[in-house]
């Protein structure tokens, strides 16, 4: 049991290290609204990994994140200057993301295509779009909207969360119950474990495959909901990238590449320590920002080393 | 099988007529529109045009071809694109001078070699990820993507490097005998490759590396060593196409240079009909494939459609190929060709 | 012999593929309380019918009738719920999932909807507990599958495939990689599931083993019903006779071979102290010029190891490989290949040809890695060696531009073999070269080992059949658990084979 919770222990370490590192480097690092922060504006990545940890559970990705983040906000937007109630905006934004995901999963699953190609395509479609409802940023000046944008949710004494950051802390607690108890969230590791295995089985390979890339898109219309709330505009160039910020998240929580092995936790915690690294850089104000995406490629580098060096012992050990 | 159905089952005969097609509506649009004239000294056209803003893509998509060929992936080009942008901008750097009289920093050559030297340590560092370190070639590419752009911008600190050196703009604007410098570049690449696949083994080796690549091991090819050059080339690849494109901008843009290229580069080697499975590969294919995708281009320029149609169009022309080359999706739309009375019995 | 009562009927099945004919009109009975042993060559049919038995495939024709109601098996879930449970000699255990879950996948308890609803993992790891010990298994249910021994992992997965109440339970296959210990205790289980009542359909192709546990045969030949018979009344010949279509000739012996006495030529290749931690434990062995050395050994005894090894198909972790007397770099395929060695491996379609590229190209492959990339073998000179050499083995194909996977598999096999003639070894390692290939084909091939050997070559020939093995070799190696059981020179019967085997041990 506990070599299998080592890779979740080393992420969570990681994640400590960091904090103490920032804590004894700089003042007021360790004030409860900086972390807080980490969750706030890191929010809708975090709702989005979650889904896509489950893609990668199952051994397939999905490219398409970002780009149905920015045509999330985009429909929003024109909904909700059009005139329509905030929350059947919503509504058809998330029907329309799930939509989308199944999509994909329907491609990839039915004709047997590669997830990276279909997924590619569907970002290209997705952004498309963006920028055949405008290429121009489109302002939200929906009241309901505004306010859930200013809500706080007080926590402790003078610390406070956003909507989207609870939304966030719902969704990664939700992903981890359909991971560990639910038949669904079992055959995702199954098939991640082996897919011919499994079909052999008789578990519901066919099903799964396009659920789970329906849950990837619904998450990411989600994490549009919450950045819609965060930016309150749309615009087709949100989100650009955010896919790779995803994935690196992903994996830096401990899930293998290969499926089949990993925790929601973990990449709550992978998140965390994107955000950390974020936070890190800006304390120290004389490195440009330009570096996050170097830290970031490094941690990847390093994980995915780490990832083959403990997949190569496990195989000679069975 | 009579002529016609022989030429149908040729490699390139999709490809070839696809682009075919393209030009006719481009050309029913736009009566001038295939008009080739001689002006200030140089072929000047849509077709010219075309072909001239092809070249970086068509130099690109060569790499990438080889690299799928393989069983690989290389989505860090335009990073690549980036940082050799980046190295040869800084290393010519000078000044804006009001005589036009320019020195650079360094001589041409020797920022033009660091530059391409530098894409290459790129590729043959994805190659060695991939060769030696074991990792799935798109993570290990992914890396490079994520990394390598933040670090072009900590060498440009975000901002655009405007070269003033005019004998770099040669690259991207020059005409050599009437015909643009970029597209001899790209021809000449084509023509070595050619060269080197059709007087040696390498091709031979590429496809069993790529068709099985275990089978090929045991035969005894390098495979390790064959890979690293191909990844190493493709970085290669990147960089001249990076020389190119900033040339042709006379400036270095770490932001925005190379943005969304692999996707190009990709879609431009599943059009003209390679695999993404590995194995069997067309050169000829790939340039027409990248030709395809600027033609498209122009073609949405020239129609008056707005150009953010591009990307919709390009996702569609994506899904269709990837349909097409899926076994499963051929025999769903065979079925009722083959049996038409299937559905009675 | 009583009749136990019918469990299920299949009559009159077919199934067809794009240009082959997999099934024509199969009849099968299975009964509660016996063992059924599905037996075929290669190629017969068995993996077909099993697929169609368990809803993979759907039947062009024929029935299929359980306990007495027509059935069709939509998929193996569906299959499953309708009582017919199989192991595939593809299945395996998912090694990231406990032994609990993989026994309970698709079928967990949950809690009741007051209490959350979710997956309850206390009654399910019960579960699991309850059907091992039920099977005399005794595991511990929390630990990853991943991390089981081969055999264990095999008695679970028989233990899920039983866990539905199955009424028929499909083995295919299930002592391939199973050491003879391990074999008593799949077949205590099974003995035990049939005394229970269940209806078991056996797939092997160790002759013995379907004397020592089933109670009928069944034959197929080529997608069609030979027949059903008593295993008492049906002995290893008939058996045999039935399968191949025709009375076996009693081995003939193989063209005439000179062979230099042992010990006065210098090994060609030699290895002192090989090993591989986990795969292959530290022997010598020598190849001398001219001479057949057999490898002989159960399965699992380490032959395609060493046979790798010797290749540096995969790493060493200790070993001296001298050839011709002096030291030698021997770190990668393209390293033997260079010091005049061959390996015809095991599996063909994994590592042997690239399905994709012609016959030609699949021929000139070797010869072209060894020549590097610096010289070329231009086109005319490619086809005149491959012609040569397909017409020197007998390859049938249309033409050598032909893609290889549209040849059979025995013609495969020779254009493997061909590959490495082209670069004339000195040292050939065959590895079951005739797996899968029929009678007449597998003649041809082993006449075409014995005319290398009186070329010069050294050959090291590894067979299951120890019979081939004992008819080929001048020299005898015999491998058990992965290590050098001794060796035996040429005259040498199976039974001479069979002892070092045993006594070793």
């Amino acid at each position: 049991m506990n070599r299998r919770l080592l890779p979740l222990a080393v992420t969570m370490l990681l994640f400590v290290g960091m904090a103490v590192f920032g804590a004894i480097r700089y003042d007021g690092f360790l004030s409860p609204q900086v972390f807080l922060n980490l969750l706030i504006d890191n929010a809708f990545l975090c709702v989005v990994a979650v889904g896509m940890t489950f893609v990668i559970l199952s051994g397939g990705i999905d490219l398409s994140v970002g780009a149905v983040i920015a045509l999330t906000t985009m429909i929003s937007a024109a909904l909700l200057n059009a005139g329509w109630n905030p929350f059947a905006a919503m509504a058809v934004v998330l029907l329309f993301g799930a939509l989308f995901g199944a999509a994909q999963g329907f491609l990839i699953q039915r004709f047997a295509l590669a997830p990276f190609i279909v997924t590619l395509a569907g970002m290209f479609l997705a952004r498309g779009c963006c920028y055949l409802i405008s290429t121009e940023s489109i302002p939200i000046n929906d009241a309901t909207y505004a306010s859930i944008a200013q809500a706080r949710i007080p926590v402790g004494l003078d610390a406070s969360l956003t909507v989207g950051a609870l939304i966030a802390l719902l969704v990664v607690a939700a992903g981890m119950r359909i991971a560990h108890a639910t038949e669904f969230g079992r055959t995702v590791y199954a098939i991640g474990g082996g897919e011919s295995s499994a079909r052999l089985m008789g578990l519901p390979v066919s099903t799964t495959k396009i659920g789970v890339y329906l849950l990837s898109g619904l998450c990411a219309a989600l994490g549009g909901v919450v950045m819609t709330f965060y930016m309150l505009s749309g615009y087709s160039l949100h989100a650009v990238g955010l896919e790779l910020d995803a994935i690196a998240a992903v994996v830096i929580g401990g899930t293998l590449l290969a499926g089949g092995v990993g925790y929601v936790a973990g990449t709550l915690f992978g998140v965390l320590i994107l955000g950390i690294i974020q936070t890190l850089i800006a304390f120290d104000g004389t490195l440009s920002s330009w570096w996050t995406r170097i830290v970031v490629g490094a941690l990847l580098l390093l994980f995915c080393l780490l990832q083959r060096l403990f997949e190569g012992r496990t195989r000679r050990t069975a | 099988m009579n002529r016609a159905q022989r030429l149908a089952r040729h490699a390139l005969f999709w490809p070839a007529t696809t682009l075919a097609l393209l030009l006719l509506v481009c050309a029913l649009f736009n009566p001038s529109f295939l008009g080739i004239a001689w002006q200030n000294g140089h072929l000047y056209g849509n077709l010219v045009d075309i072909l001239n803003r092809a070249a970086p893509l068509m130099i690109v998509s060569m790499g990438m071809t080889l690299v799928i060929a393989v069983r690989g992936l290389d989505i860090s080009v335009g990073a690549v694109v980036a940082i050799a942008a980046t190295v040869a901008a800084l290393m010519i750097g000078g000044s804006f001078s009001a005589s036009g009289d320019v020195a650079s920093r360094f001589p041409l050559w020797i920022a033009l070699v660091t530059a391409l030297g530098v894409a290459a340590a790129c590729g043959m560092w994805n190659g060695l990820l991939v060769v030696k370190a074991g990792m799935q070639p798109i993570v290990a590419t992914l890396i490079l993507m994520v990394a390598g752009r933040g670090i072009a911008q900590l060498l440009t600190g975000g901002q655009i490097i405007t070269v003033y050196y005019a004998p770099f703009y040669a690259l991207g604007n020059g005409f050599l005998l009437g015909i643009p410098v970029a597209l001899w570049i790209a021809a000449a690449l084509w023509g070595l490759l050619h060269l080197v696949l059709s007087r040696s083994a390498l091709g031979l080796f590429i496809r069993a590396i790529g068709g099985n690549p275990e089978a090929a091991r045991v035969a005894g090819v390098r495979s390790s060593a064959i890979t690293l050059c191909v990844y190493t080339f493709c970085g290669l690849a990147a960089g001249v196409a990076g020389l190119i494109i900033s040339s042709n901008v006379k400036s270095a843009d770490a932001n925005n240079a190379g943005q969304l290229l692999e996707l190009d580069a990709i879609l431009a080697v599943t059009l003209g009909g390679t695999a993404l499975t590995g194995g069997r590969f067309t050169l000829a294919g790939t340039v027409i494939g990248a030709l395809i995708i600027q033609t498209l281009t122009s073609m949405i320029y020239s129609l008056g459609v707005p150009p953010e149609v591009n990307l919709v169009v390009k996702a569609a022309l994506v899904f269709a190929v990837m349909l097409l080359q899926s076994a499963e999706f051929r025999a769903l739309v065979m079925r009722p060709v083959r049996n038409p009375r299937a559905g009675a019995a | 012999m009583n009749d136990n009562a019918i469990v299920l009927t299949a009559r009159d099945i077919s199934r067809a593929f794009p240009g082959v004919q997999a099934l024509a009109g199969v009849e099968l009975t299975l009964r509660a309380g016996e063992v059924h042993a599905l037996m075929g060559q290669n190629g017969a049919g068995k993996s077909t019918l099993i697929k169609v038995l368990t809803g993979l495939y759907a039947p062009d024709t024929g029935s299929i009738e359980l306990l007495g109601q027509a059935v069709t098996p939509r998929s193996p879930l569906h299959a499953q719920e309708l009582g017919i449970s199989a192991v595939h000699q593809e299945s395996h255990l998912l090694p990231n999932l406990s032994v609990a879950e993989n026994i309970c996948a698709g079928r967990y308890p949950h809690r009741p909807w007051l209490r959350g609803g979710g997956i309850d993992w206390r009654e399910t790891h019960r579960r699991a507990r309850e059907l091992l010990a039920g099977l005399g298994i005794d595991l511990d249910v929390t630990q990853l599958a991943g991390g089981l021994p081969a055999a264990l992992q095999q008695l679970a997965t028989v233990a899920r495939a039983v866990s539905t109440d199955a009424r028929v339970l499909i083995l295919d296959e299930p002592t391939s990689s199973l050491d003879a210990d391990e074999v008593k205790a799949l077949f205590a289980l099974i003995r035990r599931l049939r005394d229970k009542g269940v209806a078991i359909l056996f797939v092997t192709h160790f002759l013995d083993q379907v004397y020592e546990i089933c109670d009928r045969i069944t034959v197929l030949r080529n997608g069609r019903f030979v027949g059903e018979y008593p295993c008492a009344r049906l002995d290893t010949h008939g058996l045999i006779a039935a399968m191949v279509g025709r009375e076996l000739v009693s081995a003939e012996r193989p063209a005439a071979h000179e062979v230099a006495a042992s010990g006065s030529t210098p090994a060609v290749l030699a290895a002192k102290n090989i090993a591989r931690r986990g795969q292959l434990k530290p022997m010598d062995i020598e190849l001398r010029a001219g001479e057949v050395l057999g490898l002989a050994g159960l399965l699992g005894s380490g032959r395609t190891e060493l046979a790798r090894l010797l290749f540096a198909l995969d790493a060493r972790d200790s070993g001296d490989i001298t050839v011709d007397g002096k030291p030698a770099k021997l770190e990668q395929p393209a390293d033997a290949l260079r010091l005049g060695l061959g390996f015809c491996p095991e599996d063909r379609k994994e590592s042997g040809i690239v399905a994709e590229l012609s016959v030609r190209e699949n021929i000139v492959l070797a010869l072209q890695a060894r020549m590097g990339l610096g010289s070329f073998l231009k086109p005319a000179e490619q086809r005149a060696l491959a012609e040569k050499l397909v017409a020197a083995l007998g390859v049938k194909t249309a033409s050598i531009e032909t893609p290889i996977a549209q040849l059979s598999g025995g013609n495969q096999q020779k254009a493997i073999i061909a590959r490495w003639l082209a670069t004339h070894p000195r040292v050939l390692i065959l590895d079951e070269p005739t797996r899968g290939i029929d009678i007449a084909a597998k003649q041809e091939l082993m006449n075409e080992v014995l005319e290398l050997a009186n070329g010069g070559t050294a050959v090291l020939f590894i067979s299951a059949e120890i019979e081939e093995v004992v008819r080929l070799s001048d020299r005898i190696m015999v491998l058990r658990d992965r290590a050098k059981a001794g060796e035996l020179p040429r005259g040498a019967d199976e039974d001479a084979v069979f002892s070092m085997i045993a006594s070793h041990s």
